[in-house]
């Protein structure tokens, strides 16, 4: 922008940039139509500000999972076990803070580690036995969820330290709960480390040509066995939302998070950063999502339409990045 | 002479026939107008150095190109309508083996004999019992006594040879039956690969396919193989055919002389000159691979030294060995007076860190990434020169990247656009210029101009000559001895997996990097048989 010989543009190269800033927003201009229309239909109960209040904050562990999966996804892994580190995340909290007793802190501090250790035992079997990510993701999932149901004798745990509660929906700024705040956070945190640290461009070249990386000098099993850790710390991170949230912890609702936050993931390559997987094009594709579902749930729809959304999106958003940007390769090869 | 002794009542049409095939390539003429036969249960070699035209024929022959506009095809004496579509060989009862072979690793020789038969349309159920037994019987009827069930991965690279060749022929069997007409087998360069002893048994493959009155076209550029296993020969040059030959009449040096297109000075090995004074820059001593014997190698400041050889000869594998980018068995570098590394030690991150750079030959799986920004490209190993104040300068990044990208007049030099959006030869020039702007002590290049344009190739010629000038070091491995005799001040001839010649400044040029190829043979055979008999 400052330099003079690249913004010598002719007119075509003018219409391909507005076709681009088209790109960035159109899932936003979407979300607001969407917005729009159910404001149509229901004036009142709709659009009113603690609807959306409730659905920021409901949606944020979501929201905090979908940016766990980018992790990986950039440096060309899939996680599926983000749903059940989740799940593990906020009985670990439930048992130890409710049954055994410990102060709130450690018992955050041990879900936390829990999600790394995940994170690790993923990458070992991917990096190092040289599985598919899908395959080894899919067994630790089936695995986790059977631990919870031993751990918490598949029974929801209640109680869990009302300090967790209050730090997470107690307190609220511009009437929207805190528990929406960490999500933002993480994604600035996240946008920090893609855009403005050379960690996020080795990611990146990691995810999208492992030989190039490695003849560069990136050490490319560390940075995915990084990755890998991240999202499961960061979907820990979710567990403890989840916990915060609902006051308990619930052995089975969370892998309900999982096929949205894939979809908002996808959806969200789509938007700001066409092309690769971002922070506020997941923040902002999860929300869309949400609006979707609180929007038709609220007009007396069906449960069921609401797997058929969640799916149907994740479908169509990567079915539309494959027409726009057909000739070029994805993230995931 | 040769047809006179063939009897007349046998006079059959050639299996196929050529004539003035050419192909033009934006303006270049890589085939100029080529025409040959090919006899009935013939074996027939096609020769040339690389660029001669040999793939581009083949290519056509496999529908993969279109040639140009006049010229004539014929198979068992009935025209072809040029150009052909892919897969039209395989009806006309033409087959190719190319190098790689074409199998399936993971599947079993059952499955990858009968591949087309396996996933043909139009049949419900798998006879695997008789399935079985056609393959048994295509393997029994040429004596390579495979096990169907085996998998491929655990076969011999000999037998994988053995198993793609009779596949290629069951192939045409289909084609021949309906026809009553002789096939044609193309082995595209099956050998460089294999130990002797399993040449031995793909030539008798070979016979036994000839014996059934089909015909093969067998491309190598090991002479004595050809003088082994062919009835006669066609040798391009340049695009042309520069001669053809009745194998049982040629001798040894008039095919090299065809094929190099001047006698070969065979008794007077190549002396080097005095080399210039150069102050010894990199030390490689004793690099070993699976493939590459003991090597050892002295680099001069700003000295440009190149490897060449004959596909299969080990040259291309030095410089990823010195780089640490794939495994070597033995072997140290030193640079300057520095202490020897080990290069079973070394990654790329050690070699980054000692100043080396290596630019890849596989342009878009390990140099660049396409999908990514040039300016990401060109700064990905300097990225943490970038990152100051906790933050990646991304306008600093741009800056930087036009100004090479205009030092290296790329076109068009937008740091934001898409590796994707160059020219193959502008897309070479970014990943030179990351390297070369790191001013490396030590630059190792494989085939650094490959599907590049003439323009762009005199432009990084003429950069790497100024670096050089500067005090780098450089070694390229090429195939291309054109370009080796542009940029080298010295050049390592390979034969199977050791040096085998040294080149030095006067005496290097286009010609005699070729001769030295085919010449390399005999001396790498030479010295295999002395040493071992001394071990």
């Amino acid at each position: 922008m400052t330099d003079t010989p690249l913004t010598t543009a002719s007119a075509a190269a003018k219409g391909a940039n507005l076709t681009r800033l088209f790109e960035r927003v159109a899932l936003i201009l979407v979300w607001l139509l969407l917005i729009g229309g159910f404001g149509a239909a229901m004036p009142n109960s709709f659009l009113n500000w603690g609807n959306f209040a409730i659905l920021f904050a409901s949606y944020a562990p979501a929201a905090l999972l979908a940016l766990a999966i980018i992790v990986p996804l950039t440096a060309g892994d899939y996680d599926l076990s983000v749903g059940a580190t989740l799940t593990l995340s906020s009985c670990v909290i439930g048992v130890l803070n409710v049954w055994q007793g410990l102060p709130i802190g450690l018992a955050i501090g041990l879900a936390l580690c829990a999600g790394a250790a995940v994170g690790l035992v993923n990458a070992f079997f991917i990096i190092y036995v040289r599985i598919p990510s899908l395959v080894v993701t899919l067994g630790t999932t089936s695995l986790i969820t059977g631990l919870v149901q031993w751990m918490t004798n598949s029974s929801t745990i209640g109680g869990i330290d009302n300090s967790l509660v209050m730090a997470v929906v107690g307190g609220r700024f511009l009437g929207v709960p805190y528990a929406f705040y960490y999500a933002i956070a993480a994604a600035v945190v996240m946008t920090y480390i893609f855009d403005f640290t050379p960690l996020g461009r080795r990611l990146l070249f990691v995810g999208r040509g492992r030989e190039v990386a490695r003849l560069n000098g990136i050490a490319v099993d560390r940075v995915r066995l990084g990755a890998l850790v991240t999202s499961g710390v960061l979907a820990a991170a979710a567990g403890v939302l989840y916990a915060g949230v609902l006051g308990s912890a619930d052995p089975y609702s969370g892998l309900n998070f999982l096929l949205p936050a894939f979809a908002a993931a996808f959806l969200g390559a789509t938007t700001i950063l066409p092309g690769r997987f971002n922070p506020w094009g997941a923040i902002v594709a999860v929300y869309f999502l949400a609006t979707g579902i609180t929007g038709l749930t609220m007009l007396g729809i069906p449960l069921w339409v609401t797997n058929v959304f969640n799916g149907g999106a994740l479908i169509l958003a990567v079915t539309i990045s494959q027409f726009t940007r057909g000739r070029e390769a994805s993230d995931i090869g | 002479m040769t047809t006179s002794d063939i009897p007349a009542a046998q006079v059959a049409p050639p299996v196929l026939r050529l004539d003035g095939i050419a192909k033009t390539f934006g303006g270049a003429r890589a085939l100029k107008g080529v025409s040959f036969e090919v006899r009935p249960g013939e074996v027939h070699g096609l020769l040339g150095k690389n660029g001669s035209g040999k793939s581009t024929l083949v290519k056509i022959l496999a529908g993969f190109h279109a040639p140009d506009p006049g010229g004539v095809m014929e198979f068992n004496g009935e025209p072809v309508s040029l150009p052909l579509k892919p897969g039209d060989f395989r009806r006309l009862g033409m087959s190719f083996v190319h190098q790689n072979l074409g199998l399936v690793a993971s599947l079993t020789v059952l499955e990858n004999l009968r591949l087309s038969e396996l996933t043909a349309s139009g049949r419900g159920v798998i006879n695997w019992s008789a399935q079985k037994r056609a393959a048994r019987e295509a393997l029994a009827r040429f004596d390579v006594p495979l096990d169907p069930d085996e998998r491929i991965d655990r076969l011999s690279a000999v037998d994988r040879a053995l198993l793609a060749i009779v596949r290629a022929f069951e192939e045409i069997r289909i084609a021949r039956e309906a026809t009553g007409r002789p096939g044609l087998v193309l082995l595209d360069e099956p050998t460089p690969f294999l130990p002797r002893e399993g040449v031995e048994k793909l030539f008798t493959l070979v016979r036994g396919i000839a014996s059934h009155g089909s015909s093969v076209v067998f491309i190598s550029h090991d002479i004595d193989e050809v003088m082994t296993i062919t009835d006669r020969a066609t040798v391009l040059r340049d695009g042309d055919v520069a001669g053809s030959l009745v194998t049982r009449e040629a001798t040894h040096e008039q095919m090299v002389e065809m094929i190099v297109g001047r006698k070969l000075a065979r008794s007077a090995p190549l002396r080097a000159g005095p080399a210039i004074d150069r102050k010894p820059r990199v030390r490689l001593d004793g690099v070993a691979s699976r493939t590459l014997r003991p090597t050892s190698l002295t680099v001069g400041e700003g000295e440009i030294v190149g490897l060449t050889g004959l596909i299969g000869s080990g040259y291309e594998e030095l410089p990823y060995l010195a780089f640490g980018a794939r495994p070597s068995t033995s072997g140290t570098i030193a640079l300057d007076d520095g202490r020897a590394t080990a290069l079973a030690d070394l990654t790329p991150r050690g070699a980054i860190d000692l100043d080396l750079a290596l630019l890849p030959g596989d342009r878009q799986g390990a140099s660049g990434v396409d999908s990514l920004p040039i300016v990401d490209n060109m700064f990905l190993p300097d990225l943490g020169r970038f990152f100051t104040g906790g933050v990646l300068r991304n306008g600093r990044m741009k800056r930087e990247a036009y100004q090479l990208g205009h030092a290296f007049e790329l076109r068009p030099n937008d740091p934001l656009l898409k590796l994707s959006a160059l020219s193959g030869g502008n897309a070479q020039k970014v990943l030179i210029a990351r390297w070369m702007n790191r001013k490396p002590r030590l630059l190792l290049l494989d085939e650094p101009t490959q599907g590049v344009d003439v323009g762009t190739r005199q432009h990084i010629f003429a950069a790497l000559r100024q670096a050089a000038a500067g005090g780098m070091s450089v070694i390229c491995a090429s195939s291309d001895a054109e370009q080796l005799a542009d940029i080298c001040d010295r050049v390592l001839i390979f034969a199977r997996g050791a040096v085998c010649e040294e080149l030095v400044g006067e005496q290097i040029s286009k010609e005699t990097i070729a001769e030295a190829c085919y010449a390399s043979l005999d001396r790498a055979a030479a010295s295999a048989s002395a040493n071992g008999t001394s071990s």
